[in-house]
């Protein structure tokens, strides 16, 4: 998420800081390689979220201090990490069980395309000159309870992705919940984009203009107002 | 007494054929049985399929052995890690080929080849291009693809501690993928950090029983 091409938009922690604010107490969740990794920075003091890792992690904790890095404790990004008390470590399959079999009540991935009926296009472009690679991704797209998008609304070259139907290769079908965007919240209802929140400096029309599908503005609209997070 | 201790990391991996399918665990480095795959890369065993989550990073280990050219096909989740070079620039000229499946999928695929399950349904990949030609059936109104069990020759693990018996316990995240190919295959055979005597690791503690391993070697 580039946040110095849409300045009037959330920066990248601004929009893990609503993410986190989504999270209640007591859930297992997944994070996505990449910004999503960032959510962990902002859950609200004294709100307990047990994280889960692909490569066999429970109760995964914070980054280690330098130094302290140990090889054999990694997470999906193959980044150190840590366990807090009470974490647990278990091979390969069971942490997939765990996805597959809806253990998990919350994945945030990132994506390059959402369609309005929950669609989502997470790992492949229609780029050949490198290998495909899928990773996680599908399973988690189908297997978690609720699947959350963190993304930009818009491409580097300024094309929506937020889409009427995907064009890029599907990971998942049907099966996103709620999209945050550095402009917006949106949730998927009824095969529809719903605007619950949007940040003040834009009109929903210029949203609107910003996405390629028909936005329906919530009942319960609100604006979006993150803390300043630089 | 049975001792399936093995003091020279040659011997460990001396009988593998042309052709043979090798499991190798491990998640990025973590849990990658380099020692056991450098072995591997000494002997004059070619086409081998190597079953692995990534395949292989900078020029040890996984990517040392693929680069070696012994490997003719790659079967794994995520070929594209930062520092996947090697295996990036085989494919890319068409010298290597690459069979990609979802991360959950490679795993239950060699669980079930563990448990004598030929074949199972999952919803992972149903209407997306990996699931291209593959049979598909509903169940309770839902749709499931067939995937099929994915048997080893070999599989190549690393763990923390082992006793002479081959039971094992690894070391954190290391663990991932290694209790699992060491039930897929014909043979398993361990690099470990610590060898104890037998009774020395809690059995209530113990991950991998000694009956899925048939050889241990002491990591030098």
């Amino acid at each position: 998420m580039n946040s110095q091409k849409n300045q009037m938009g959330l920066n990248r922690r601004q929009v893990a800081w609503r993410i986190a604010q989504e999270i209640s107490e007591g859930s297992y969740v997944n994070l996505g390689i990449g910004s999503p990794e960032l959510v962990a920075n902002y859950i609200p003091e004294g709100r307990e979220i047990i994280f889960h890792s692909e490569n066999g992690i429970l109760g995964m904790g914070p980054a280690p201090r330098p130094g302290e890095e140990n090889g054999n404790l990694i997470n999906a990004g193959k980044k150190p990490v840590t366990l807090l008390e009470g974490g647990s470590y278990f091979h390969h399959t069971d942490s997939f069980a765990m996805i597959r079999g809806g253990h998990i009540d919350i994945c945030v991935l990132g994506a390059y395309q959402v369609a309005q009926n929950g669609d989502l296009a997470n790992w492949a472009t229609l780029d050949t000159s490198k290998p495909p690679g899928v990773g996680g991704a599908m399973d988690l797209s189908v297997g978690a309870k609720k699947i959350f998008v963190m993304m930009d609304h818009l491409t580097k070259d300024n094309e929506p992705k937020l889409m009427k139907t995907c064009s890029y290769p599907e990971t998942g079908f049907g099966v996103v919940k709620t999209v945050f965007t550095d402009l917006a919240v949106i949730d998927i209802f009824d095969s529809k984009f719903i605007v619950r929140e949007m940040i003040e400096t834009l009109s929903f029309t210029q949203l609107q203009s910003k996405t390629g599908a028909q936005l329906t503005l919530s009942d319960n609209f609100k604006t979006l107002t993150p803390p300043n997070l630089d | 007494m049975i001792n399936k201790v093995i003091n020279f990391v040659e011997d460990t991996v001396s009988d593998v054929q042309d052709g043979a399918v090798i499991l190798a665990s491990g998640f990025g480095n973590a849990g990658a049985p380099n020692c056991l795959l450098e072995a591997l890369m000494e002997t004059n065993a070619k086409y081998l399929t190597i079953v692995s989550n990534n395949a292989g990073e900078g020029d040890y280990g996984l990517a040392a052995l693929i680069g070696s050219g012994k490997v003719s096909k790659v079967i794994c989740s995520y070929p594209i890690s930062s520092g996947s070079t090697i295996f990036q620039k085989l494919y890319n000229t068409k010298k290597i080929d690459l069979e990609l499946v979802p991360q959950g999928t490679l795993s239950e695929r060699l669980r079930a080849a563990g448990a004598g399950i030929g074949g199972f349904y999952t919803r992972t990949s149903v209407g997306s291009l990996l699931a291209t030609n593959k049979e598909k059936r509903q169940f309770n109104n839902i749709e499931y693809v067939l995937e099929y069990g994915l048997k080893g020759d070999f599989a190549l693990i690393c763990g923390k501690t082992a006793d002479r018996w081959g039971n094992i316990i690894y070391n954190r995240s290391a663990r991932n993928f290694g209790p699992i190919m060491a039930t897929a295959a014909t043979t398993t055979i361990a690099q470990v950090e610590q060898i104890v005597k037998l009774g020395e690791i809690d059995p209530e503690f113990i991950v991998t029983p000694g009956i899925y391993v048939d050889k241990v070697y002491l990591k030098k």
